[in-house]
C-alpha cells in the first residue's frame, strides 16, 4: 500500500516529444497544464489520479503566431496572454472572456488549453471558439489530426481527445469587426459563469457569428438568429432596426437549452440570453427606427 | 547597563497610536505560521469519517478492513470516547462521535490515524457504515411540534420579552415578513491542529481556537482525565469570526495521540470545514411596529424564529440577544418579542460576528423604512426622533447607564458627503468583470440603517480575563490566554503596557493554559476590555510595585515619582532611575479582570442582562441591473461609536472587514441547504465578495465618547461593522428596484422575475 503512495510518476515534459513519448507510455496519464481545475479535482479527491504528464514546460506549446487571417495559439497560451494588447486587438471576445476567469493568480496560470480539456459547459472561452469555428490541432505520437471545436468538445466535461493525445494549438480567423462577450455570475469576478453569451462580426463578409454558454450540455450557436441579425443589420450604416434586434434576442433565447442547478435556474439563464443578446447587438450597432 | 540595548530598533507605540501588528509583515510575506503549518518529527495524520445523511441510524460500524491497510496506526469511533461521549459550549449535547444516530451532514462517525494523508483518505474510505435513512426534519417552522430528534428536546431556548403596555395599538402599524439565509464565517485558514501524547498521560494541544480555557473544559471532560493534563496553546489562527468558538477537531486529535502515543496532526479540507464548523443562524422574523402620527415608536411586536441544526452550541444566547436587541436602537416603551430557537436536522449554527443582532438589524431596519414611508416621513429623520440615548429603557427595561451616541451616528452618516469615485469602466457597473451592462441600464439607490449590539458576555455570567505582568531589566513580558484571532490584541497589549510601565520593550508570551488563567472568549467585540483591562490591571500593579520599592529604598513621596521614556522621575527633577535597574530584581503582578456583573432575564424577558453597548451607523448606495438581477455596491459610509480609539489603523481595519461581511450576506453569502444537505460547500460556489463587489468604505465618523468603566473608555469595535452594513445595502436595492425584497442575501431571481420575461 505504501509502496503505491510513492508512486505517482509526474513527468515534467521539457518538449513536445517528450511529453507525447510519456503520454505513449502512459496513454491514461493526466494531461496537467495550469492545473487551476484539476488540482482543484484532485484536492477534493473526486479525480484519482495514477499518473501525470506536465506539460507546463513544453516550449512548443507555448506562444501564438499570425498567418495571413489566423491565428494560432498555443494550448499552452495563459488567459493573461491572451488578455495582453496584441491576442486582444486580434480576438476582443476571447480577451473579454479571459478576464472574466477567476483571479490574477489564476488567469496567470490557467491556459486555453485546459479550458478546451476540461470541456466544461461553463468553459469561459469556449463560446468565442465555438462562435469562431476555430480548429484544433491535436498531436500524439502517432502524428497529428485537426478537429473543428464542435466536434471536439461533445458534452458535459466530454470531448474528443484520445488516451496518448494532448491538444498543441487552437487556430481561430482574424475578423474584421467589434466583438461582445457577456458573462453573468453573482459575483462580479472571480465566478462561475451562470450564463454567458458572444456576437462577432465580420464586415468583409456582412455577417455576424454568436455563441450561448453555460446553457447547454456543449456552446450553442444560435444559427438562425444569427441569420436573421446578419440579414437585418444595414452594414453600410452599421444600423439594425429595434424589430430585429428584439427577433435576435428572442431566437437566441429560443436557441438556449438550460438546466436548473444550485447556481441558477433554467429559466433565469433562458431570460439572461435574451437580455445580453440584445445588449451586446447594441453595443455594436446603433438602434435604428424601421 | 541602561545603555546596552539601542541596537535593536524599538517600537514606543502607546494607546492611540496606529502602531503596526508584530505579525503583519510575517503574514503578508507568508512566513507566519499558521496551525496549518505545525510539524512534528515523528507524527501521524489524522482524518474524520463524516455522515453523508442528516438523518439516520448507524446500523453497523465496522472498521476492521481499514486497520488492515498498512500505515493505519489506529481507528477510533463513539465506542473509544474515553470521557464523556457529549460536549458543548453552553450545553453538552453534541457528540464526540456520533453513536446510534447522526443528525447532521457531516456529523464525525469515526476517526483514523496513518502515517500518510492519502493512507488516512483510503483507510476512511475502507470503514463499513451500514446507514438507515430517517426523514430529516429541515423546516424549523415545524421543529417545536414534532418528534423529539434528540433526547434534550427540539427547542434550544424560547424567550418570551414582554415589556411595558402588552395591549397599546399605535395609530400607524407596519407589518413585515423576513428572512436571514445562513451565512458562513468563510475564514481562510481551515480547521487545524497537532496533538502530542505527554509522558504523564497528559496531552499537549497545539489548535486554532477563539478559547483556550473553555477547550481544555471540553476536552478534559472528553477525555476523562484533569484540566490540569490538557495543556493547549494557541497555534497561528487564520481568522475566526465565531467560527472557532466550538471545539472541532480537538477531542479527536487528543483521542489518536493518546491511542498511538504519536504526535497526530490534521487539517480539513476546505469542504469538510464547511461541515466541521457552525454558522450563522438562518432567521424567519415577523414585526409589526405601531407608531403615533408624529412618527413616535408606542410599540414592537416581534416574533424572530432561527434555526439551530442539530446541536446546541451558542444558539441560547445567540437567541437572547436576538430577542434583546429586536427593536434596533431606538426608545421603544412597549414591545412584545418572541424569540425561539430551534433544533433540526440542518448544519448546526452558532456564534458569528453580531451574533443574534445580524439577523433583527435587517427585521427593524426595513420596519422602520416601511414606517417612513407610511408617515411620510424622511428615513433619517424618524430614526433621529426615536433615537437611544443614555438614561432611556431597553426592551429588557434595562436603563442604559453608559454612552449611546445613536443621534449623532445616524447624523454623522447621513451628513457625510462621499468622495466621489465615478467610473466609466463596464467593469464598474453591476456584472463586474462580465460586462453584461451599460449605464443605461442601471438604476441607483440609496438607504442608511443603524444598528447594535452588548459587548462582552451578559446574562450574569462570570465574564473575566487574566493577565500575568512580570517587569526584569526594564523588559515587560506580558502573559495572557486571549486568542489573537486577527483582531489585534497582540497590538493592543504592547500600546497598554508601554502606556503604563512606560517601557519600550513589552514581550508578548504565547498563550496558553499552562502558564495564565482564562481570557474569555475572542467574540461578543469583549476583548479589549477585558483582557485590555487585565493587561491594564496587571501593569499598574507592577508600576506600583516599582514605585514602592524606589520610595523605599530612596526616600521619595510615591506622588512625586513618573515613569517616562525608561526613566523614573521625580517631579522635581532631583531624581532619576532607569526602570532597567530599578526593575533587575524582577517584580510581577497576576491578576483577574472583571466588569461590572450583569443579571440574568426574568419570565419576561427583562433584567439588567447587559453591560455595555456600542452603535453603528452605515449608509449604502448600490447600483441594479434591473433587468438581470446584478448588483453593484458603489459606496458605502459608516461612522460607529468606539468609546475610545485606542488604534486608529486597526479600528479601521475592523470597520472596513466587517462591513465587507455585512455587504457578502447582503448580496451573495449563502450556505444553501437543501434537505440537510450543503450544497456549495467550497470557495468556488460559497461566495465571498472580491475587490470588485466591496467599495471603499468611507468612514464618516468615528465617535468618541469615552465609556465610563470601560479600560481607556474604550468600546469593543468588531462586530457593530457587520450589524447595520447588510441592512443598509438591502435597503438601498429596494429603493432602487422598488420591490419589497424581504430576504438576504438578495438572489438574482430576487430582482428579475423570470416568469414573466420568459
Amino acid at each position: 500500500m505504501q509502496a503505491a503512495l510513492i508512486l505517482m510518476p509526474v513527468t515534467v515534459a521539457r518538449s513536445l516529444d517528450h511529453a507525447l513519448a510519456a503520454l505513449e507510455e502512459c496513454p491514461e496519464a493526466l494531461i496537467l497544464a495550469g492545473g487551476t481545475d484539476v488540482m482543484v479535482q484532485v484536492n477534493k479527491g473526486s479525480l484519482s489520479v495514477d499518473q501525470v504528464v506536465a506539460i507546463g514546460r513544453v516550449p512548443e506549446l507555448q506562444g501564438w503566431s499570425r498567418e495571413d487571417d489566423w491565428l494560432h495559439l498555443g494550448a499552452g497560451v495563459t488567459y493573461s496572454e491572451m488578455m495582453g494588447k496584441e491576442i486582444s486587438s486580434m480576438v476582443p471576445a476571447l480577451a473579454q472572456a479571459s478576464r472574466t476567469v477567476g483571479s490574477p493568480q489564476i488567469r496567470n496560470a490557467g491556459t486555453i488549453g485546459g479550458n478546451l480539456g476540461t470541456s466544461s459547459p461553463a468553459g469561459d472561452t469556449l463560446p468565442t471558439l465555438f462562435a469562431l469555428e476555430a480548429v484544433l490541432t491535436i498531436r500524439s505520437s502517432a502524428g497529428i489530426r485537426k478537429l473543428p471545436i464542435n466536434q471536439f468538445v461533445v458534452g458535459v466535461k466530454q470531448n474528443a481527445l484520445q488516451p496518448g493525445e494532448l491538444i498543441e494549438k487552437i487556430s481561430v480567423p482574424v475578423l474584421e469587426g467589434s466583438q461582445e462577450f457577456c458573462k453573468i455570475g453573482p459575483r462580479n469576478a472571480m465566478v462561475i459563469s451562470v450564463a454567458s453569451f458572444t456576437l462577432l462580426t465580420d464586415v468583409k463578409e456582412n455577417q455576424v457569428r454568436s455563441c450561448l454558454g453555460t446553457v447547454g450540455p456543449v456552446p450553442i450557436r444560435p444559427t438562425e438568429a444569427e441569420n436573421l441579425l446578419s440579414n437585418g443589420v444595414d452594414w453600410g450604416k452599421n444600423e439594425v432596426s429595434s424589430e430585429v434586434l428584439d427577433a435576435f434576442a428572442s431566437l437566441c433565447a429560443d436557441a438556449a437549452q438550460p438546466i436548473d442547478d444550485h447556481r441558477g435556474s433554467a429559466a433565469y439563464r433562458r431570460h439572461a440570453i435574451k437580455i445580453l443578446s440584445r445588449r451586446a447587438a447594441c453595443r455594436i450597432f446603433s438602434e435604428g427606427n424601421s | 547597563m541602561s545603555d546596552v540595548k539601542t541596537e535593536t530598533p524599538i517600537s514606543s507605540f502607546r494607546i492611540g497610536d496606529s502602531a503596526p501588528r508584530p505579525d503583519g509583515i510575517p503574514k503578508v510575506k507568508g512566513t507566519f505560521a499558521f496551525s496549518s503549518d505545525l510539524w512534528h518529527e515523528k507524527m501521524l495524520w489524522g482524518g474524520t469519517l463524516r455522515s453523508p445523511y442528516p438523518a439516520a441510524r448507524i446500523n453497523k460500524l465496522d472498521i476492521t478492513e481499514a486497520l488492515l491497510i498498512d500505515g493505519v496506526h489506529t481507528v477510533l469511533t463513539h465506542d473509544d470516547v474515553p470521557g464523556e461521549a457529549v460536549y458543548g459550549l453552553e450545553h453538552a449535547d453534541q457528540p464526540v462521535m456520533a453513536a446510534e444516530v447522526v443528525r447532521y451532514e457531516g456529523e464525525p462517525v469515526a476517526i483514523v490515524a496513518a502515517d500518510h494523508p492519502e493512507i488516512v483518505r483510503r483507510a476512511l474510505a475502507a470503514i463499513n457504515v451500514e446507514y438507515e435513512e430517517m426523514v430529516p426534519l429541515t423546516d424549523p417552522e415545524i421543529a417545536e411540534s414534532v418528534g423529539h430528534i434528540h433526547p434534550d428536546g427540539n427547542v434550544f431556548r424560547k424567550i418570551n420579552l414582554r415589556h411595558g403596555d402588552q395591549e397599546i395599538q399605535g395609530d400607524i402599524q407596519v407589518e413585515g415578513v423576513y428572512e436571514v439565509g445562513m451565512q458562513d464565517q468563510a475564514f481562510l485558514g481551515p480547521e487545524s491542529g497537532l496533538a502530542v501524547p505527554g509522558e504523564d498521560g497528559g496531552v499537549d494541544l497545539y489548535v486554532s481556537t477563539q478559547w483556550l480555557h473553555a477547550d481544555r473544559r471540553q476536552v478534559a471532560s472528553c477525555l476523562g482525565i484533569k484540566e490540569e493534563d490538557v495543556r493547549i496553546t494557541l497555534a497561528g489562527v487564520g481568522g475566526a469570526f465565531g467560527a472557532r468558538e466550538d471545539l472541532s477537531l480537538h477531542v479527536h486529535l487528543c483521542m489518536l495521540a493518546m491511542r498511538t502515543n504519536r504526535p497526530v496532526k490534521m487539517i480539513y479540507s476546505r469542504e469538510e470545514s464547511f461541515h466541521g464548523h457552525v454558522h450563522r443562524h438562518p432567521a424567519k422574523m415577523w414585526y409589526r411596529h405601531h407608531a403615533d402620527r408624529e412618527g413616535n415608536l408606542v410599540r414592537v411586536e416581534a416574533r424572530v424564529l432561527l434555526d439551530g441544526g442539530a446541536y446546541a452550541s451558542s444558539s441560547g444566547a445567540v437567541i437572547a440577544n436576538a430577542a434583546c436587541f429586536a427593536g434596533g436602537p431606538y426608545r421603544i416603551p412597549n414591545a412584545n418579542i418572541e424569540g425561539i430557537v430551534v433544533r433540526t436536522n440542518n448544519p448546526p449554527c452558532g456564534a458569528m460576528r453580531g451574533f443574534g443582532a445580524v439577523q433583527t438589524c435587517m427585521g427593524h431596519e426595513a420596519q422602520m423604512d416601511k414606517l417612513a414611508v407610511a408617515l411620510n416621513a424622511d428615513p433619517v429623520e424618524i430614526r433621529l426622533k426615536n433615537a437611544l440615548k443614555t438614561g432611556d429603557q431597553l426592551l429588557t427595561g434595562q436603563i442604559i447607564t453608559g454612552t449611546a451616541p445613536v443621534a449623532e451616528v445616524i447624523r454623522t452618516c447621513a451628513e457625510h458627503v462621499p468622495s466621489s469615485q465615478e467610473s466609466s469602466d463596464l467593469m464598474s457597473l453591476p456584472g463586474g468583470a462580465g460586462r453584461t451592462a451599460d449605464p443605461e441600464h442601471i438604476s441607483r439607490g440609496e438607504a442608511i440603517a443603524v444598528g447594535f449590539k452588548n459587548l462582552m458576555f451578559s446574562e450574569g455570567f462570570d465574564d473575566f480575563s487574566s493577565a500575568v505582568c512580570h517587569l526584569e531589566d526594564g523588559v515587560a513580558t506580558i502573559t495572557c490566554a486571549c486568542a489573537e484571532v486577527g483582531q489585534g490584541f497582540v497590538t493592543l497589549a504592547q500600546q497598554i503596557t508601554r502606556e503604563i510601565l512606560g517601557v519600550e520593550e513589552v514581550i508578548l508570551a504565547p498563550a496558553a493554559t499552562e502558564t495564565v488563567g482564562s481570557a474569555g472568549s475572542t467574540s461578543a467585540s469583549r476583548q479589549t476590555w477585558m483582557s485590555g483591562g487585565a493587561v491594564q490591571k496587571a501593569c499598574e500593579e507592577v508600576r506600583l510595585k516599582l514605585l514602592q520599592r524606589i520610595t523605599e529604598e530612596h526616600e521619595i513621596s510615591i506622588d512625586d515619582l513618573v515613569l517616562v521614556e525608561g526613566q523614573v522621575l521625580s517631579l522635581n527633577g532631583d531624581f532619576s532611575i532607569s526602570i532597567d535597574a530599578a526593575s533587575e530584581n524582577p517584580l510581577e503582578a497576576r491578576v483577574e479582570y472583571r466588569h461590572a456583573p450583569t443579571f440574568p432575564l426574568d419570565e419576561n424577558g427583562q433584567g439588567d442582562a447587559h453591560v455595555s453597548f456600542a452603535f453603528a451607523a452605515h449608509r449604502a448606495v448600490v447600483d441594479v441591473d434591473p433587468e438581470l438581477g446584478l448588483v453593484k455596491v458603489v459606496e458605502l459610509v459608516t461612522s460607529q461609536d468606539v468609546g475610545r480609539l485606542l488604534n486608529p489603523v486597526q479600528a479601521i481595519g475592523q470597520l472596513e472587514g466587517g462591513a465587507a461581511q455585512g455587504v457578502g450576506l447582503a448580496v451573495m453569502e449563502e450556505v444553501l441547504v437543501a434537505e440537510g444537505n450543503i450544497r456549495n460547500a467550497s470557495f468556488t460556489d460559497y461566495l465571498i465578495p472580491t475587490a470588485l463587489d466591496m467599495p471603499p468604505v468611507e468612514i464618516a465618523a468615528i465617535i468618541e465618547h469615552p465609556e465610563p468603566g470601560a479600560p481607556f473608555g474604550a468600546k469593543g469595535i468588531g462586530e457593530p461593522p457587520s450589524i447595520s452594513s447588510t441592512a443598509a445595502v438591502v435597503a438601498a436595492i429596494r429603493e432602487a428596484t422598488n420591490l419589497e425584497l424581504p430576504r438576504v442575501p438578495v438572489r438574482l431571481t430576487d430582482i428579475v422575475s423570470v416568469e414573466e420575461s420568459s
